[in-house]
C-alpha cells in the first residue's frame, strides 16, 4: 500500500569481475519512533478527557432567622452535633453539651459514620407515632416511596455540623457527604460556639503534649 | 538428497496501517477534547458521592483556591447572550462607581473571571485577555466586614433575572472554612439558598443506607 519498496535487500545478482556494486540504500522508514509518538499522543489526550468530568453536590442552606419563632427546634435527644478543628481533628458530643463538657468527643473520619448511623438507629428506636407524622407519611406516599412508613421515623434527628475556621473545606465537604452517604434528610451547617472551639482548642492542644 | 527449502522471511512486520489506525485515534481524541477554560489557579476538588451531572450554562462560578482567594466566573448558554455580562458589569461599574471605559467593559466581557478587590478591576481590566490569565490576582475579599462578593453575586443575579441560574461553589481541598462560609455569606446576602458543590465523584461505600438505596432503585443517583 503506502510503502515504497526498491528492493535493496536481495542482491542476488551477480556482476562480472571489476564490476562494483552500486550501493542500494532502502528507502524504507523505521515507523517504530512514530507509532511511539502517536500513542503517547493518544494517551495523553484520553487523560486530560477524562479527567474533566466532575460532578456537583447540592448543599441547600437555611435561611437566617432572626425571629425566635420562626426557628426550627430541635429536640435534644435527635441532636448529634459534629465539630470539626485542624489537622482533620473532629468532635461530637449528642443532645445538649454539659457544662462539664464530659460528653464531648474525639473521633475520627472514619469513625463518624458508625456514630451517625448509631445515633439514627437509637432516634428511630425511640420514635413514638404523633399526629404530625401522618404528614410526613402521606407526603411520601405522594411521591411514590416505598417505604412511605418509615418517612417519619428519623424526623427528629438532626446532625449539626460546625466546622471551625482551622477546618478545611475537605473537611466541610466530607462531613456534608457523609449525610447523603447515611441518608440523614436533616443538617445544618452552623458557626461554632466559642465555648465550643475553646473546647476543640484545648483537646488539640492536650494531644499535642 | 533433495532438501526442503525453507524460505526466509523477514521479522520486519510493516508498520504503516499500525501508524494510520494511531493517528486516526489521535485525531479522534484531539477533536472531541474539550479543553478546560483557562482557570486562573488549580484547584483541587474534594470527592463526594454525589453524581449531579454539571451544568456550566447559566452559570455563576464561584471558586476558591487552597489560600482562599476567591475568584468570580459568569457563565453564558450561547455566545448571543453576551450582552448579559455587559449588564452585569455595568451593573457593578454603577455600584461601586469604577469608572470603567467600553473598552474595559467588552474586555470582561470577552473573560469574565475575576479575581480581584473592587479597587484594582479597573487596571486588570486594562490588560488584554492573555495577560489578564497570567496576573497574579489576590482574590475577591469575602470578610464579613467587607465581602465585594455580595456585590458580584447581586449583578449577576440582575443580568439574569427571569432565567434559572445555578450557583457553582469550587473550592480547594484545602481551602479553610472561613472562605467558605465568605462564600455563602455573599450568597445569603442576595437571598440565594441553593447552591451546587464542585467535587469528583466516587462511589458509595457498600453497606450504608445510599448504597442500599442506589442498589434498589437501580440508579447512579442522579436526581
Amino acid at each position: 500500500m503506502a510503502d515504497i519498496d526498491v528492493s535493496g535487500g536481495d542482491s542476488g545478482h551477480k556482476k562480472g569481475p571489476g564490476v562494483k556494486k552500486a550501493k542500494k540504500l532502502s528507502t524504507r522508514v523505521d515507523m517504530t519512533p512514530m507509532v511511539d509518538l502517536g500513542f503517547l499522543l493518544i494517551t495523553f489526550f484520553i487523560f486530560t478527557t477524562t479527567m474533566s468530568t466532575p460532578s456537583t453536590m447540592k448543599l441547600f442552606m437555611p435561611k437566617d432567622e432572626k425571629d425566635k419563632d420562626k426557628q426550627t427546634e430541635v429536640k435534644e435527644s435527635g441532636a448529634l452535633t459534629i465539630m470539626l478543628g485542624k489537622d482533620n481533628g473532629l468532635f461530637y458530643y449528642e443532645g445538649q453539651l454539659k457544662e462539664d463538657g464530659s460528653n464531648f468527643t474525639p473521633a475520627t473520619y472514619k469513625e463518624i459514620r458508625n456514630i451517625i448511623i448509631k445515633k439514627k438507629n437509637d432516634v428511630i428506636a425511640s420514635h413514638y407515632h404523633t399526629p404530625a407524622c401522618e404528614k410526613l407519611q402521606n407526603d411520601a406516599k405522594a411521591k411514590g416511596d416505598k417505604d412511605w412508613k418509615d418517612a417519619c421515623k428519623d424526623k427528629d434527628f438532626v446532625v449539626v455540623i460546625k466546622p471551625n475556621s482551622e477546618a478545611t473545606y475537605k473537611n466541610t465537604v466530607d462531613i456534608l457527604d457523609e449525610m447523603t452517604i447515611n441518608q440523614v434528610k436533616r443538617f445544618a451547617l452552623i458557626d461554632i460556639t466559642p465555648d465550643e472551639n475553646m473546647l476543640v482548642k484545648a483537646t488539640e492542644a492536650s494531644n499535642k503534649k | 538428497m533433495p532438501s526442503v527449502k525453507i524460505p526466509k522471511k523477514s521479522t520486519a512486520t510493516d508498520m504503516t496501517p499500525f501508524v494510520d489506525v494511531a493517528f486516526l485515534i489521535l485525531s479522534f481524541f484531539m477533536l472531541a477534547t474539550k479543553f478546560k477554560p483557562p482557570a486562573p489557579v488549580t484547584i483541587n476538588t474534594p470527592h463526594s458521592v454525589s453524581a449531579d451531572k454539571l451544568k456550566e450554562e447559566n452559570a455563576v462560578l464561584i471558586e476558591f483556591d487552597s489560600v482562599g482567594r476567591v475568584y468570580f466566573t459568569m457563565n453564558v448558554k450561547k455566545s448571543e447572550d453576551d450582552g448579559l455580562k455587559m449588564d452585569l458589569i455595568k451593573q457593578v461599574n454603577d455600584n461601586r462607581k469604577l469608572g470603567l471605559t467600553d473598552a474595559e467593559m467588552s474586555n470582561f466581557v470577552r473573560y469574565t473571571t475575576i479575581g480581584s478587590p473592587f479597587a484594582q478591576v479597573k487596571t486588570l481590566l486594562d490588560l488584554p485577555k492573555d495577560e489578564r490569565t497570567k496576573v497574579k490576582q489576590t482574590g475577591i475579599p469575602v470578610d464579613s466586614t467587607n465581602n465585594e462578593l455580595t456585590t458580584w453575586i447581586g449583578a449577576a443575579k440582575l443580568a439574569f433575572q427571569g432565567q434559572q441560574v445555578f450557583y457553582m461553589i469550587k473550592g480547594d481541598n484545602n481551602a479553610t472554612y472561613p472562605t467558605f462560609k465568605g462564600v455563602i455569606d455573599a450568597l445569603k446576602a442576595n437571598d440565594e439558598l441553593k447552591y451546587k458543590l464542585i467535587t469528583d465523584p466516587k462511589s458509595a461505600p457498600p453497606g450504608t443506607a445510599l448504597y442500599t438505596k442506589r442498589l434498589q432503585s437501580g440508579t447512579k443517583g442522579e436526581e
